[in-house]
């Protein structure tokens, strides 16, 4: 068992709350993942620049790292966002492999952060203060470990490419056999992790043309097992369950937002629910909003 | 256990808030009702998704839930009328035994899971597993049913006015399923039947205990049952398993 929640925003006057209404549905989703939790907030981003989502060890001195790469660098908590010109990306990844080998680049992007780290959902999302951010979507997902430890790389969501991101309920049994063939196609897993697998390729179809909803569309026959996914792009958001959906999902939309949640709990406290048009996402069917370029 | 569930009365009814109250203190004054109490009404507002609301009743009285439900709602019911306001998640009336369950929005999958008896009805769609090892239950669902529904379905009816979806009562014992829309792939042993003046009679019940009699043409809906060739194992049907 995990939770799910995801929020994607239409109306840009909710843009402010995203934060503080994906913190209240994770907290509600502790239930069903106490072991970890994890989030991807799409903000606010600048012209020719991405920003690096960093890891370290409790007590990593951020802002000291920023002044000696030369480069903006907002932390929290275990993690910070390093903002650097995109040109100039290879090389801050290489300086901080070789200057500061303890630090861990999780994400990358023009605007997507990503946060996660061990314990009780609604503790992380205070650790990191998700209630403070803004940004246009965001997904969450807390974590009941079935196929890997239960450690913080093995917390969702799972980054795989340049502003995307993916998290999941469920667990995959080809995954091995996938892997290798998309080590074999160049990407890079660093976990043992098998909805990494599934990050890595919705990363790998996209890289090679597809959409998001090309790439959802595709994995309905290359992955086995059974999964509710959400997963996140700069501009969209898409939702897809296996063939028998035995994970739970439920979503709900208005004029202001497309809402998802693992179950309706998580759905209970946003504004305007209750005239929401509120449905339960099929079997094998893509589900993709893209917010307009 | 102290059964300090916040009360207050409302149109002579009992009312209790689940913002305020748990769903374990609501369940608790339930199943400590007496055989003759008077509190034979119940409203209970701010269900808010929550889970197993008013599970385990058995009690002669009616409980109307004012918004969405989550899993199992009054699962295991006996005797009691419960209405909901709303949607409600997986399982509602899992494993019913009487009584009847109305749900005003659509239901999530297994509802009515094993139930031995009593009536669903569902004004909306019910989604995949819909009456998964049903045991004598009736289920009504004015909407479609997803994949799955009736599974090992043992006794008991299934009347679908929308459509059904893939395996329509794969491994089916005896339950009696009735659709009137299409069906996207009966599963293994569900074969289509004849219906005859007797199921025509048996559908109008159903649809008369829904209160729906007269609203759709009986001659519209299609009958289904098991064919009976995988009640025993035989060695030639072994790839049907």
């Amino acid at each position: 068992m995990c939770g799910i929640v995801g929020l994607f925003i239409k109306d840009p006057k909710l843009e402010p709350q995203l934060g503080a209404l994906l913190a209240e549905m994770l907290d509600i989703m502790c239930d069903r993942g106490p072991d970890s939790a994890g989030f991807a907030v799409y903000g606010s981003g600048k012209d020719g620049t991405v920003k690096l989502t960093l890891r370290g060890p409790a007590g990593t001195d951020f802002a000291a790292i920023g002044t000696a790469l030369g480069h903006e660098v907002t932390p929290r908590d275990t993690h910070a966002v390093l903002t650097v010109p995109a040109a100039a990306e290879a090389d801050v990844r290489a300086a901080l492999k070789s200057r500061f080998p303890a630090i861990d680049v999780i994400s990358t992007g023009a605007r997507m952060e990503l946060y996660k780290e061990i314990g009780l959902p609604a503790d992380v999302a205070k650790r990191f203060k998700l209630e403070t951010m803004s940004g246009t979507h965001a997904i969450g997902h807390t974590r009941m470990a079935t196929e890997s430890a239960v450690t913080t790389d093995g917390a969702h969501p799972f980054s795989t490419g340049s502003d995307q991101c993916l998290v999941h309920n469920g667990s995959l049994s080809n995954h091995a056999g996938l892997r290798r063939r998309l080590e074999r196609e160049g990407l890079t897993l660093t976990t043992e992790n098998d909805s990494e697998v599934a990050a890595a390729y919705l990363t790998y179809r996209m890289r090679e043309g597809d959409t998001l909803g090309e790439a959802l569309e595709h994995s309905l026959g290359d992955l086995d097992g059974f999964y509710t996914f959400v997963v996140g792009t700069e501009s969209g958001f898409g939702v897809l369950r296996d063939p028998i959906a035995c994970k739970p999902a439920v979503m709900a939309e208005t004029d202001q937002y497309v809402a998802f949640g693992s179950e309706y709990r998580a759905l209970a406290g946003l504004p305007g629910i209750e005239n929401a048009r509120v449905f339960e996402p099929e079997p094998a069917k893509v589900y993709f909003w893209d917010r307009a370029a | 256990m102290t059964l300090s569930v916040t009360q207050a009365v409302l149109d002579g009814a009992k009312l209790v808030d689940l913002s305020t109250s748990s769903v374990r203190e609501l369940n608790a004054a339930l199943h400590a009702l007496a055989p003759d109490s008077n509190e034979t009404f119940w409203k209970v507002a701010h269900p808010n998704g929550r889970h197993a609301i008013a599970a385990g009743l058995d009690a002669d009285i009616d409980i109307e839930i004012d918004g969405p439900v989550g899993y199992y709602c009054a699962g295991m019911n006996k005797r009691g009328r419960v209405v909901i306001n709303g949607n409600a998640g997986v399982g509602v009336g899992e494993n019913m035994m009487s009584g009847f369950i109305h749900v005003k929005g659509d239901a999530s999958q297994s509802a009515g899971a094993t139930a031995h008896g009593g009536l669903l009805v569902i004004d909306g769609n019910a989604s995949a597993r819909c009456g998964i090892s049903m045991k004598g239950i009736d289920i009504v669902v004015k909407g479609s049913v997803g994949h799955l529904s009736a599974f090992m379905g043992q006794a008991g009816s299934l009347v679908v006015l929308g459509d059904a979806g893939e395996a329509l009562g794969d491994s089916l014992y005896e339950a009696r399923l009735f659709v009137r829309g299409t069906v996207a792939g009966l599963g293994a042993d569900c074969i289509e039947k004849e219906m005859r003046d007797e199921h025509k009679a048996l559908l109008a019940e159903k649809l008369k205990a829904a209160g729906i009699l007269g609203e759709v043409d009986i001659g519209e809906f299609r009958r289904y049952g098991s064919a009976r060739t995988l009640y025993h194992f035989h060695v030639d049907n072994v790839s049907s398993y």
